[in-house]
């Protein structure tokens, strides 16, 4: 710009009439600034007129310098430059752009892509290359720390030594006990679908806190008057399926626990079993007490009724028959399994009396004639099942048809005709039976379990095939009970709930059918006894 | 363990040996039986640091574990081993499917250093605590078994036992190579201590 100045120097020189001396009006002093006029110290008096022929004398020699620009991209050229300060590479570079105010343009022919490219790469593979020197030593003592590690200390430094005369193979032959718990394959489901829907998700889940997960106890009943008890840690509660209430019973008090319950045929009685071995008897209607039953001397884990004889089978193994309407209830004792009696049903014609035990027997116990209590010596003891027996279920329609299902290391289910003592079918259902009902609306069974799905399955009888499985219960499924009309099956599962599945609804198209088929085979029952 | 010494609650070098060596016995029994190695009916309960144990009855695998482990408790009293390696093996393939390491870390030798083999080394620790330790590392051994997956074959076991350099080898026994597990998952488990032994537990299988 020292140009510039000199050439309005050499102008106002060339001027010395017209000077004035004094500070520059203002006017004068704005004109200068925005005409870019370098200094204001210059001290000359120049008019408007002088600056303007001043700034064309300048800007022709510019012009004369740079020969490609025109006059309007002198200006962009100027104001860049003065106002701003820019850096000097910013403002030669748009004095370079034939058009473009202050936009950056590279000029690509200048500029060696290729090169550029190669360069940049070279640079990353020397970095990484050196890299690799640098880390192969920490790498090379990694590698040495990992083996220690592996051997338990340097190998180099250590003798492995073995005994020569090794340990014998186990018998040829021999398979893993374990395989039972491991291998949980699902079992085939039937080809022939089920016509009939059942809704895969539970119809109402209730909650049932501190519920006792314990496979041999048998916590809940569903009674005739549509009252489900279920036995919650040392609680007993009452819930009214038809309204939904919800009644506490009674609560034991100290570290017992209720181990059963079992409401009579008919009648608001529920009798209660407890762990000091006593078996209750409430009144529901009156929320009452009415008596305590002893004769055990271990928990009761399994309730039967038969008319007015209450069965109790205990942890000790004995099942006790109690007439509950006399003042001396203990009508016998038998000793009936070497281990905790955890399943115990009466069959629904009283003829027969069905007990499973922790010693993986099943025995059937005949009534006596005339009574409603059984005999002391079972009729058939059955060893096939290879666990607990816990759920056991008397077919409806077929009175000796007994269903019993086996505990973890079993997992079939088998069915017994009682009156011959043969096993008429058995399935693996690659799962604990916790527990087993048949269904009174069609022919089917249904069945709780455990690892590893925790399921209800529905089968078809006497089939067997699969009509439906219904998943949810997030812990074992401990219990089952059925609404009195059927259609409902309770699950009480180790999960703390209680699911409620209408997984037996009654198909109005059908419903006429099944009621003339029941009747034929009652009649036939007739006919043959 | 005179009375007098249960009385002061301390632990000589030997008793310390005999210690680990019962578990080692009692723990490798454990295992046996709880990864269904053997044929349960071989095996009877026996009743150990308040736990009850099942042992194999079979005369071989005891005469076995009398053997090896007698020689594992001498070289303990020597400090000569360090770790015994318990695996086991398809009998088949050969191929190594599980592997038990019982890490024996001297622990006079980490305190004071010196680890001469010295014969009245004395530990401090009560009984009782220990043999509540060794119990909890049962237990956990017993506890394995729900994630340790199935031996679907049929599997032998063998011991290993690594020693310092300057071990001799005993008559009818051999030099080997370690052994490893391709692609192995490992579990530690509890560590117990004598005050003189410190023993780690560590499982590893194969990762399926």
């Amino acid at each position: 710009m020292s140009h510039l100045k000199y050439m309005k120097e050499l102008n106002n020189l060339t001027r010395m009439d017209e000077a004035i001396k004094g500070p520059v009006p203002r006017w004068q002093k704005k004109c200068l600034e925005s005409s870019n006029s370098s200094s204001s110290n210059l001290g000359l008096n120049t008019s408007r007129k002088a600056m303007s022929t001043s700034i064309t004398s300048n800007s022709n020699t510019s012009i004369g310098k740079t020969p490609k620009k025109g006059v309007e991209i002198r200006n962009s050229k100027k104001t860049p430059l003065k106002g701003s300060k820019k850096s000097p590479s910013r403002s030669t570079t748009p004095a370079k752009t034939p058009c473009g105010g202050d936009r950056f343009i590279p000029a690509r022919s200048t500029t060696n892509f290729e090169l550029g490219y190669y360069k940049l790469q070279q640079q990353n593979t020397e970095q990484e290359g050196n890299k690799t020197e640098c880390s192969s030593p920490s790498k090379r003592e990694m590698q040495r720390l990992i083996g220690e590690n592996l051997h338990g200390g340097d190998v180099n430094n250590m003798r492995v030594l073995s005994y020569q005369n090794k340990a014998p193979a186990p018998p040829e032959g021999y398979q893993n006990p374990l395989r039972v718990v491991y291998s949980q394959t699902k079992t085939p489901a039937s080809v022939k679908s089920s016509t009939r829907y059942i809704p895969q998700a539970p119809d109402r889940i209730l909650d049932a806190p501190e519920i006792v997960d314990d496979y041999y106890l048998n916590l809940v009943d569903w009674s005739a008057s549509n009252i489900l008890a279920v036995a919650l840690g040392s609680n007993v509660y009452l819930w009214n399926a038809g309204s939904g209430t919800i009644e506490q019973l009674f609560e034991l008090e100290g570290n017992d626990y209720v181990c059963s319950v079992a409401w009579i045929q008919e009648g608001p009685y529920l009798a209660v079993g407890t762990t000091v071995g006593n078996t209750e008897l409430w009144d529901c209607s009156q929320m009452k007490r009415v008596r305590v039953m002893g004769g055990h001397s271990a928990r009761v884990g399994s309730l039967s009724w038969n008319s007015h004889i209450l069965t109790s089978g205990c942890r000790a193994g004995q099942i006790v028959h109690h007439d509950v309407r006399q003042r001396e209830h203990l009508v016998s004792t038998i000793n009936a399994h070497a281990q905790e009696v955890c399943g115990l049903k009466w069959s629904i014609d009283g003829k027969y009396l069905a007990s499973g035990g922790n010693d993986n027997m099943l025995q059937i116990w005949p009534c006596m004639a005339g009574q409603n209590y059984s005999h002391a010596q079972p009729i058939y003891s059955l060893n096939q099942h290879q666990a607990a027996v816990k759920a056991l279920a008397w077919c409806p329609w077929q009175n000796h048809i007994l269903a019993s299902g086996g505990g973890t290391a079993d997992r079939t289910i088998r069915f017994w005709n009682c009156n011959t003592g043969a096993c008429l079918n058995t399935i693996d259902t690659k799962s604990q039976v916790c527990s087993l009902l048949w269904s009174t609306t069609y022919k089917e069974i249904v069945s709780g379990h455990g690892y590893a799905q925790n399921q209800l399955t529905i089968w078809k009888y006497p089939a067997m095939n699969k009509v439906a499985e219904l998943t949810g219960h997030t812990s074992r499924v401990l219990h089952l009970a059925m609404s009195p009309d059927g259609t409902t099956v309770l699950s009480a599962g180790a999960d703390e709930t209680l699911r409620l599945w209408k997984c037996f609804q009654p198909d109005p198209h059908k419903k006429k059918e099944t009621t003339e088929v029941k009747s034929v085979a009652s009649r036939l029952k007739q006919c043959i006894r | 363990m005179t009375e007098q010494q249960q009385k002061t609650k301390c632990i000589t070098l030997k008793g310390s040996a005999e210690l680990v060596k019962q578990y080692l016995l009692y723990g490798i029994n454990n295992i046996l039986y709880q990864r269904g190695i053997y044929p349960p009916e071989t095996f009877e309960p026996a009743e150990h640091f308040g736990l009850c144990i099942l042992m194999s009855t079979n005369l071989q695998i005891v005469n076995f574990f009398n053997v090896v482990l007698s020689q594992i408790q001498e070289w303990l009293i020597q400090k000569k081993v360090r770790k015994v390696t318990l695996i086991i093996s398809n009998v088949n393939t050969k191929e190594v499917l599980e592997k038990w390491d019982f890490k024996i870390d001297y622990e006079t030798e980490l305190s004071n250093g010196k680890g001469d083999g010295n014969l009245s080394d004395i530990g401090t620790k009560d009984i009782k605590t220990i043999q509540k330790e060794i119990r909890e590392v049962i237990r956990q051994i017993t506890g394995t078994v729900s994630f340790l997956p199935l031996l679907d074959c049929l599997c032998s076991f063998d011991i290993l036992t690594y020693t310092i350099p300057e071990c001799d080898t005993p008559k009818e026994w051999d030099e080997t190579s370690p052994v490893f597990i391709a692609n192995s998952q490992e579990v530690q488990l509890r560590t117990f201590s004598t005050s003189l032994h410190k023993m780690e537990t560590i499982v590893s299988y194969k990762n399926t």
